[in-house]
C-alpha cells in the first residue's frame, strides 16, 4: 500500500536554532499519527512545514495526491499547494478564531471552502452546511449566527466542520482540544474519532496530553529538541516507554 | 504666480500615471500601484481621478465632470472649475459632446462611443478588502486566482436578506480573469460596463489605477440561483417620466411627500426639452 504522506529527512533551522531535524516516517491511510512534546520541542514547526505554512529547509514530503501519485509538495507551485490545502487537507487550528471567519456566519463559515472549489448554486451551498452542522451537533437554526456568538467549544467544532466539508484525505490537527473544558474537550474527542472513522480521514494530531493521543491516535511519535526520540504504536509507546524522556513524559501525568 | 502646468501635475508625473494607465489596460481588471501624488482636494473628492484625468487631458478635450449622476453638485462644480483653470480645456454638461468625462459614482444612461474616455474616481479599489483585511493577502487571492471569498459575502447577503442586498460597487469580474470592484456605482449601472468607450478607474488614497478596455467582457457576479439583477426603484420619473433610468429619490416635505428622478440630469433635461414630461412637471412646460 502506497503511504498518503511519507516523509524522508525534514529540517526546519530558525538561523542556528533547530526547528526539527532529520524526521521521517510513513503515513498511511485511515491511520491517525499524534506527535507529542513539551513545548519547544517542534511539533508544530513540523505540523506547519507539513502542510505547507512553513517551508523546510531540507527534507522531502511525499503526498499521494489523487491524480499523479505521490508527489514532492515542496516542489509543487503555490497554486498547486493551495488547491490541496482547500480540498485533500484540512488544518484545525488551536485557536477558532485563527481557522475561522469571525464577521461571516457559520453557515458562510462552512460554504467558504465549497465556493473556493467552484459551487456556484445557493441551495446547495446552504444544505451541505446544515448538513455538517448537524454532524457536530450545531443545531440548524445557528446556521445564520456568526461564531462570535458560540460557545468556545462549538466554534472548535464549526471549525472542524468548515475543514472536513470538501471531504479531505488528510487533516492536521494543533491542539484541538487545547483551552476546552474537560467535559468539552471529552464530547470533542468523541465527535473526530467518530469522523475520522466514519470518513476514513487520515489525521496528524499535534498535542501535549497524552489522554488524547491514547484515545484518537494509532501511532506516537515523541519529540524533544527538534528530534524524533521515540515512535510506535501508541500504546507501546505510552504502557513500555523506552526513552528517559518518553518515561519522564509519561510518569508526569497526574493520576485523578 | 498663476502659471499651471497643463493640467496642474508635471510632465513626468503625467508620464508616470500613463504608464500606469498602459499597464492596466493591457491586464484588464488588475490593480496597477502608482505613486499618488498630493493634490489641492481632499482624498475622497476624486483625486485619484483628477490625476489619470489630467494624464488623459489634450488641450483639444471636452470635459465633463459627473457626480452621482448630477453635473451641478459640489463635487462635479469644483473638479469642472479646477481643470478650467489649469487646463483651460473646453467643458460641457452634455455626454455627447464630452471626449473625458470624469465621473462619480454612476454611468451616463446616454451609450458611451469609441472616442470617449470615462474616468472613475474610486475611493477603495480592493473588492476582498472588507472580507480580508491584509494586502498581502488579497494580492496573493488575485494573483491564484482565489475568488471563493466574494461569493462568500453573496452567501451573506443571501442569509441575511433573502436575496443580494449588495446594491452598489457590485463585484464583477473582467475578461473571465480578475475580480474588480467596478467603484460605488449603483448595479443598475453595471451592464452598462460593457461598452464602446474606455473606462478608467483611480483611487488616489489608495493608489491604485485599474482599467476596462472597450468591449471587455465584465460579468457580475453571482449565484446560479440567485441571478445577478440591475435593479432600480420601481418608478417613472416625476419630470420625464423615463422607465429605463436610475432614479433618486428625493424628500420633498415633512408629510411624506417625495419624488422620484433621474440621476443623471443631462440625460433628463435632454428627454425633456425634446417634450417628455411627468407627474411634477412645471405647468407651463404641459400647457
Amino acid at each position: 500500500m502506497t503511504p498518503l504522506l511519507s516523509v524522508r529527512d525534514l529540517s526546519k533551522t530558525y538561523g542556528g536554532r533547530i526547528g526539527c531535524a532529520d524526521v521521517s516516517f510513513d503515513l498511511y491511510p485511515g491511520e491517525v499519527l499524534g506527535i507529542v512534546g513539551e513545548s519547544g520541542s517542534g511539533k508544530s514547526t513540523l505540523l506547519n512545514c507539513l502542510a505547507g505554512h512553513l517551508a523546510p529547509d531540507t527534507g522531502e514530503i511525499l503526498f499521494d495526491t489523487r491524480t499523479d501519485g505521490p508527489r514532492d509538495t515542496r516542489k509543487m507551485s503555490e497554486p498547486e499547494r493551495r488547491m490541496l490545502s482547500r480540498t485533500d487537507w484540512a488544518f484545525v487550528h488551536q485557536n477558532p478564531r485563527d481557522g475561522l471567519r469571525m464577521g461571516v456566519s457559520a453557515g458562510g463559515n462552512v460554504g467558504e471552502r465549497l465556493m473556493a472549489v467552484g459551487a456556484r448554486h445557493y441551495g446547495q451551498i446552504r444544505a451541505q452546511a446544515t448538513d455538517w452542522l448537524g454532524r457536530v451537533e450545531i443545531t440548524e437554526d445557528r446556521l445564520d449566527d456568526r461564531p462570535s456568538a458560540f460557545s468556545g467549544g462549538m466554534q472548535q467544532r464549526l471549525q472542524i466542520a468548515r475543514n472536513l466539508v470538501t471531504g479531505p484525505r488528510l487533516v492536521f490537527m494543533d491542539e484541538p482540544t487545547g483551552g476546552l473544558d474537560v467535559s468539552v474537550q471529552a464530547r470533542l474527542l468523541d465527535l473526530l474519532r467518530g469522523l475520522v472513522r466514519e470518513m476514513g480521514l487520515s489525521a496528524i494530531i499535534v498535542t501535549h496530553d497524552l489522554a488524547v493521543v491514547r484515545l484518537l491516535a494509532h501511532r506516537l511519535m515523541v519529540m524533544k529538541s527538534g528530534h524524533v526520540v521515540e515512535q510506535g504504536l501508541t500504546d507501546q509507546v505510552l504502557d513500555d516507554p523506552q526513552h528517559a524522556y518518553t518515561q519522564l513524559l509519561v510518569s508526569s501525568i497526574l493520576q485523578v | 504666480m498663476s502659471d499651471y502646468n497643463f493640467a496642474y501635475l508635471d510632465e513626468q508625473t503625467k508620464r508616470m500615471i500613463r504608464r500606469a494607465l498602459l499597464k492596466a489596460v493591457a491586464v484588464p481588471g488588475y490593480q496597477v500601484p502608482f505613486a499618488s501624488r498630493e493634490m489641492p482636494m481632499p482624498y475622497g473628492w476624486g483625486t485619484g481621478g483628477v490625476q489619470v484625468t489630467a494624464a488623459c487631458l489634450t488641450p483639444d478635450d471636452t470635459l465633463k465632470v459627473i457626480d452621482q449622476g448630477a453635473d451641478d453638485t459640489t463635487n462635479a462644480v469644483s473638479i469642472r472649475k479646477f481643470f478650467e483653470k489649469t487646463a483651460h480645456v473646453a467643458t460641457t454638461e452634455k455626454t455627447r459632446a464630452a471626449s473625458v468625462i470624469q465621473t462619480r459614482h454612476r454611468i451616463p444612461e446616454e451609450p458611451l462611443t469609441a472616442d470617449q474616455i470615462l474616468v472613475y474616481q474610486v475611493p477603495i479599489p480592493e473588492p476582498l478588502r472588507f472580507l480580508e483585511p491584509r494586502e498581502t493577502e488579497t494580492r496573493r487571492m488575485h494573483a491564484l486566482e482565489e475568488y471563493g471569498l466574494m461569493h462568500v459575502k453573496l452567501y451573506e447577503d443571501i442569509a441575511r436578506h433573502g436575496h443580494i442586498a449588495t446594491a452598489y460597487a457590485y463585484p464583477v469580474k473582467v475578461e473571465g480573469r480578475y475580480v474588480m470592484d467596478p467603484s460605488p456605482i449603483p448595479k443598475f449601472d453595471n451592464p452598462k460596463l460593457e461598452s464602446a468607450a474606455l473606462q478608467l478607474f483611480g483611487a488616489g488614497r489608495e493608489q491604485r489605477i485599474y482599467a476596462i478596455p472597450p468591449h471587455t467582457r465584465v460579468v457580475s457576479l453571482d449565484f446560479e440561483d440567485h441571478p445577478f439583477e440591475a435593479s432600480k426603484a420601481d418608478h417613472a420619473c416625476d419630470l420625464c417620466s423615463a422607465r429605463h433610468t436610475y432614479l433618486d429619490e428625493v424628500i420633498t416635505d415633512d408629510a411624506g411627500g417625495r419624488m422620484f428622478v433621474c440621476s443623471d440630469t443631462d440625460y433628463c433635461a435632454g428627454r425633456q426639452a425634446t417634450g417628455h414630461h411627468g407627474r411634477l412637471s412645471p405647468q407651463e412646460a404641459t400647457a
